[in-house]
């Protein structure tokens, strides 16, 4: 069983107790545990079941490579699924369950997966057994399937918590706090750079003070600790732990994962800080992983990573196991044996693959009385749900058990992987190193920026060098050089003398035994908590998967939430056997960030509640809010789309506002118009290529209606210039053309015509516009004005300054409506005074504010087309029989090319008519008129399809606009427009301007 | 009734580890033109007492101030009450120039982030991708940027304090982005 040993823990304040529960289960650590020791201090082994087969699983890990021991943190608005245990610290009040089973962890039916089914599970299984018959899919096998996915339970309530991102800039980011990341952040700093040094977990030094030898001739924290103060005292150098380096990206651009309040969940401040940082180099000094062994029932808990076994006495005092068989294929896996056997522990035998054994260590072992076995290996692990002892075999061999062996826990090694993930990212090469069986950086094709120059250094054991004397060397070596290629050339130092004992060579061990035979084969696990096995991916090399990418995804090897670290070399290592090639030719899947999961919440930063996204508002938008604005979301603006009375539907109080504003007084907020200031000797000229009429016969004082159109023709913004002055114009665009529309300016200002003298300003925001409107709007603005707004003294599409109510204001006599109206634009500023204004002098005429919708109708009842309606960027001004507003004068404008391609000017294209149900009815929208027989597919033909449609409360029916072919030529005819119900609404094509044909009521 | 003129949030105000405050109305010009002209240059020392600012750099005094916007852009900043007069002198001194000079003071909106200089520095480097670090951005530097999701321009009137132009119809929005980065316990311990 696991337990707390009397001595030892060196991370723990063992005098400061803390309760935390597991499946509802009171437990007790102390301060500095992780939440996998403290589980481990309680012998809770079984910590969750794995993916496919629900097996027992139990933690196989110290770090973040972690695959099995995933639980979820946390409950309600603070619950999180799939929460290593491993980088978790323990707190005080921690609440945790486990995970994918049922009824519980103990028992779980899904297990009889592994017991019956585990054969008829082999890789590919997915594939080959719901493709048949096809209607099963929906009923049976997408059901069953979506209630066994997924690991964990997504959370039900809000996250409670915040988060936030953070920008920061630095010469050198070094990535890993371990004694190479220290040394190398070191050599940096002191030559003068700028450096930001970050850990992901909450202690420096990585593995050196668990691991030994001496630097300097001094235990390894006694450099960590010097160095730490060192960098602390250095005002170049920033020190961040609890903070992963979790992307590298394009150009130096590295995020940061701060973990800044998980360890203290009640303090203030963000949960998690996204650092978003561009560095000139990077150094990964992210070290390295152990690889298990491939020896059947390595998945039973109580098998562990040879390293882990280490970390847990030595770090927390926890012992996995009384007695302790170590497996290993290295010599690095003796230190777990003497640090075991030296806390009093026994380990009845190291099991060592290599025939020749190991070196200096194994001596030493020897040396304590430990029983070594060279040339063995494991055939298979006793137990179900936790360790029970071994049997041994030959490693040459193909299984036949030798001896078998008691014991409660096995240590494994299979060799150490650096951690290459963040030097991959952004394109590192790695080279495959026979001598030490791993995949290393290439220090040839690093990724590379702008210059061509890498941008990444990896250094220490992330680039293959795990001697400590050779790390150190490394790191310096690393450090120097980020310096150096951002420009700092002070003096560096030097790296401290490492010194470890000598290992002998490692023996790669891809399968244990060598010959394994397929019922071995079948338990011996590469992908822990996928449960993917050896056997399934020598199966997907028999059936031609071939390329690592393909096998990953046909086995689903590595495509768990750990991404693979600890089964990704192994499993192509058995792949390349399998397709009888060297592992470099078979190469790796491809490393992408994050290193480990970040949440998701950390990625969206403030970017939730009433910082989701920016909504922009009128200077009005508070009297709307206050009014019963129903509102409609337009571009980034909220504009209302009708005003709701008490009680009152939206299609009554749309119906209300458009009555009330044809027979009196309606107001409308206009303000998020776009408008453009065009100024310049040339302004005239530009005007008249960006738009389809012309721009530049306008005289000061006067508006005219125009279209724009792009390069192709294709109509994309419409609306009313008015000349300000000889030289200036303004371009009033549709509210989402705005921003487009100026860059549009801009883009041909700058690119094409950068020669022409025109300058342009973007004013939208700087005025509140309101549109009054209706036969009442000129008594109205009588009331506040001394200025001449009389028929005469301000004519239809004519402009005039003047003072209403004291506010300076820009009058337009425009009209959308088909009123009498005019367009008062005052600075933002006194938009909501003005408003208030109107509505008070409004009050005898019934005035009445009205939305988008009421301005939809209104246009539509006069025949006035809408960009994005009767425009959805395949249509051009001719098909909207718009030509009176395209000059025929002009040389040139901008679509005007386009527009005499053949296929535009091509006769049956569907041209703009109005349309009339037969019967009165409001026709759907988007709804196609049918013509005869079938398309090349079968299906009906069509002539014509409906744009605009709405009730026209002025006429007491439905309208419509829509484009029909030879639609103007076919006056009176009856099309046939099917529903989606199969019934059929019939409307005649008529005039597209329902309303006061003749203008007179806008010419009063 | 009043219809005097009211900023968008009528100066609001939120207190964490940095004040935050909406500095409600100023007067802002856009100007366009030959920066390099004399005449420019005559027009911005009249209408400000400044000299036409440097690249990414903003020229302050008693009597106004001018901003680097881009290689033919100002942002010229006086008073709001006084920005007819502003323009006016503009418009005068550039006579027969090609220039556009046109007001802008009501479709912006300012903040002022105020406090110990690593609080102010802090706040700002959560949301703008600027290097915020002492010696890097000082008083006198002005930069146009992205704030979260909109468009701002920053610059420090001195070392405890940064202002904020941001468009008048996202005021609300950027205020509630500077309530959060100045909330209690989000120091981020970097610049201090």
């Amino acid at each position: 069983m696991s337990t707390r040993l009397a001595t030892g823990g060196r991370l723990l304040n063992k005098s400061r107790t803390m309760g935390f529960s597991f499946n509802g289960k009171q437990l007790k650590g102390v301060e500095g545990d992780t939440l996998a020791s403290a589980l481990l201090a309680n012998d809770q082994m079984l910590v969750g079941r794995s993916f496919k087969y629900h097996r027992p699983r139990g933690i196989v890990a110290s770090g973040g490579e972690e695959p099995n021991a995933l639980v979820g943190l946390g409950e309600d608005n603070k619950f999180e699924p799939n929460q290593r245990v491993t980088t978790t610290e323990l707190f005080d009040g921690l609440t945790c369950t486990s995970q994918n089973h049922w009824p519980s962890l103990e028992f779980d039916v899904g297990v009889i997966n592994s017991k019956l089914f585990a054969r008829f599970l082999p890789a590919g299984f997915y594939y080959k057994m719901f493709i048949h018959p096809r209607p099963l899919w929906k009923h049976v096998y997408e059901p069953f399937i979506r209630q066994s996915a997924g690991l964990g339970k997504a959370p039900r309530d809000r996250d409670q918590d915040t988060y936030e991102h953070f920008y920061a800039f630095y010469d050198v980011v070094v990535i890993g706090g371990g004694v190479a990341g220290l040394q190398a952040a070191k050599a940096a700093g002191l030559a003068g750079a700028k450096v930001l040094l970050m850990e992901q977990d909450p202690h420096w030094g990585g593995r050196a003070p668990v691991d030994g030898g001496t630097i300097d001739g001094q235990d390894p924290q006694a450099f960590v600790d010097a160095t730490l103060s060192e960098l602390e005292s250095m005002s170049n150098v920033t020190l961040r732990n609890r903070m992963m380096g979790a992307g590298v990206y394009d150009h130096g651009y590295v995020l940061g994962y701060e973990r800044v309040n998980d360890h203290r969940p009640t303090a203030k401040g963000p949960r998690h800080r996204l650092w978003r940082i561009r560095a000139g180099q990077i150094i990964t000094a992210t070290g390295a992983i152990e690889r298990p062994l491939s020896f059947a029932g390595n998945d039973i808990p109580g098998v562990m990573l040879a390293s882990a076994v280490r970390d847990y006495v030595v770090n927390y005092g926890v012992s996995i196991g009384d007695r302790t068989v170590v497996v290993t294929n290295n010599d690095d896996a003796y230190l777990t044996a003497i640090t075991l056997k030296e806390a009093g522990l026994e380990v009845p035998v190291i099991l060592d693959a290599r025939a020749s054994g190991g070196g200096a260590l194994a001596d030493r072992a020897r040396e304590m009385g430990i029983r070594v076995e060279t040339g063995k290996g494991i055939a298979s692990v006793k137990g179900n749900k936790r360790v029970e002892g071994v049997a041994i075999c030959a490693q040459a061999g193909e299984g036949a058990v030798l001896e078998e062996i008691k014991c409660d826990a096995v240590a494994m090694s299979g060799g150490w992987s650096p951690v290459v993930h963040l030097w991959s990212h952004c394109g590192g090469k790695l080279v495959w190193d026979e001598a030490e069986a791993m995949f290393r950086p290439d220090p040839e094709k690093a990724p590379t920026g702008d210059t061509g120059e890498g941008f990444v250094i990896a250094a220490g054991a992330a680039n293959g060098q795990f001697a400590l004397g050779d790390a150190l060397t490394d790191a310096q070596k690393a450090g120097e050089a980020a310096a150096k290629a951002t420009g700092h050339k002070g003096k560096a130092g030097k790296a401290p003398a490492g010194e470890a004992p000598a290992y002998a060579a490692i023996e790669p061990v891809w399968m244990m035994p060598q010959g394994a035979n397929i019922k071995l084969r079948m338990k011996a696990w590469l992908d822990f908590q996928n449960d993917v096995k050896v056997s399934d991916v020598q199966l997907a090399a028999r059936e031609g998967f071939e390329s690592v990418e393909h096998a990953k995804r046909y086995t689903t090897l590595g495509m768990a939430t750990d991404q693979g670290k600890l089964s990704n070399i192994n499993g192509l290592a058995i792949l390349s056997d399998a397709l009888g090639q060297a592992i470099p030719q078979t190469g790796t899947t491809t490393f992408r960030p994050p290193y480990t999961p970040i949440s998701l919440s950390s990625i969206a930063g403030n970017a939730i509640g009433d910082t989701f996204q920016p909504i922009r508002k009128t200077p009005m938008h508070d009297w709307h809010e206050e009014n019963g604005a129903h509102w409609e979301p337009v571009g980034a603006w909220r504009r209302p789309y009708t005003f709701q009375k008490p009680g009152e539907s939206v299609e009554d109080a749309v119906t209300r506002e458009i009555k009330q504003t044809r027979d009196s007084l309606g107001l409308l907020d206009a303000s998020t118009l776009g408008k453009i200031i065009v100024k310049g000797p040339d302004a005239g000229k530009f005007l008249d290529m960006l738009y389809t009429n012309m721009m530049s016969t306008l005289k000061p004082g006067r508006c005219r209606y125009g279209l724009m159109c792009g390069e192709n023709g294709f109509l994309q913004d419409d609306g009313v210039v008015a000349r300000i002055d000889e030289d200036t114009f303004l371009c009033h665009t549709t509210t989402g053309g705005a921003d487009s529309i100026h860059a549009h300016m801009e883009e041909w200002l700058q690119t094409e015509w950068w020669d022409w003298k025109v300058y342009t300003a973007n004013v939208t925001e700087q005025y509140a516009q309101i549109g009054v409107v209706g036969p009442n709007s000129r008594k109205t603005l009588e009331k506040l004005t001394d200025d001449d707004i009389s028929a005469e003294g301000l004519t239809f599409m004519g402009w005039k300054d003047i003072t209403l109510d004291g506010i300076p204001a820009r009058v337009y006599r425009i009209s959308f409506s088909g009123e009498l109206s005019y367009e008062i634009s005052v600075p933002a500023s006194r938009g909501r005074a003005l408003w208030d204004r109107l509505v008070q002098a409004g009050e005898e005429y019934g005035v009445t504010p009205y939305g988008t919708e009421g301005l939809h109708v209104m246009r539509a009842e006069k025949g006035f087309i809408m960009i994005g309606d009767e425009t959805d960027g395949t249509v051009i001004p001719q098909d909207l029989m718009m030509h009176w507003a395209i000059s025929k004068k002009k040389e040139d404008y901008l679509g005007k090319r386009a527009q005499e391609r053949e296929h535009m000017a091509d006769p049956n294209r569907w041209k703009l008519v109005g349309l009339e149900t037969t019967d009165g009815t409001v026709l759907p929208d988007g709804a196609y008129a049918v013509a005869d027989g079938t398309n090349a597919n079968g299906q009906r033909n069509v002539q014509g399809r409906v744009t605009s449609t709405y009730y026209s409360p002025t006429l007491d029916r439905g309208i419509a606009m829509g484009l029909v072919h030879n639609g103007p030529d076919r006056m009176g005819e009856v099309l046939d427009f099917p529903k989606v119900d199969g019934t059929i609404v019939k409307a005649k094509i008529v005039d597209q301007v329902f309303f006061d044909k003749d203008g007179e009521k806008q010419n009063v | 009734m009043s219809n005097a003129a009211v900023s968008a949030l009528n100066g609001a105000t939120v207190q964490g580890f940095a004040r935050v405050e909406e500095t409600g109305l100023h007067g802002m010009i856009t100007l366009r033109g030959d920066l390099a002209s004399a005449k420019v240059k005559k027009a911005v020392k009249e209408a400000t007492g400044q000299d036409v600012p440097a690249l990414r750099t903003i020229n302050t005094g008693d009597s106004g101030a001018v901003a680097w916007m881009s290689p033919d852009e100002l942002l010229v900043m006086v008073d709001y009450d006084q920005v007819d007069d502003t323009l006016a002198t503009i418009e005068s001194t550039l006579a027969g120039e090609h220039f556009l000079a046109v007001n802008v003071s009501d479709a912006r909106a300012m903040f002022r982030v105020s406090g110990s200089g690593a609080g102010v520095r802090e706040a700002l480097a959560k949301l703008c991708p600027v290097d915020m670090a002492p010696g890097e951005f000082e008083p006198g530097m002005f930069r146009r940027t992205r704030m979260a999701q909109i468009p701002a321009a920053i610059w420090m009137p001195d070392a405890e304090c940064v202002h904020i132009v941001c468009f008048r119809s996202v005021a609300e929005y950027t205020f509630n982005l500077l309530r959060d980065a100045v909330a209690e316990g989000g120091e981020v311990g970097l610049f201090s």
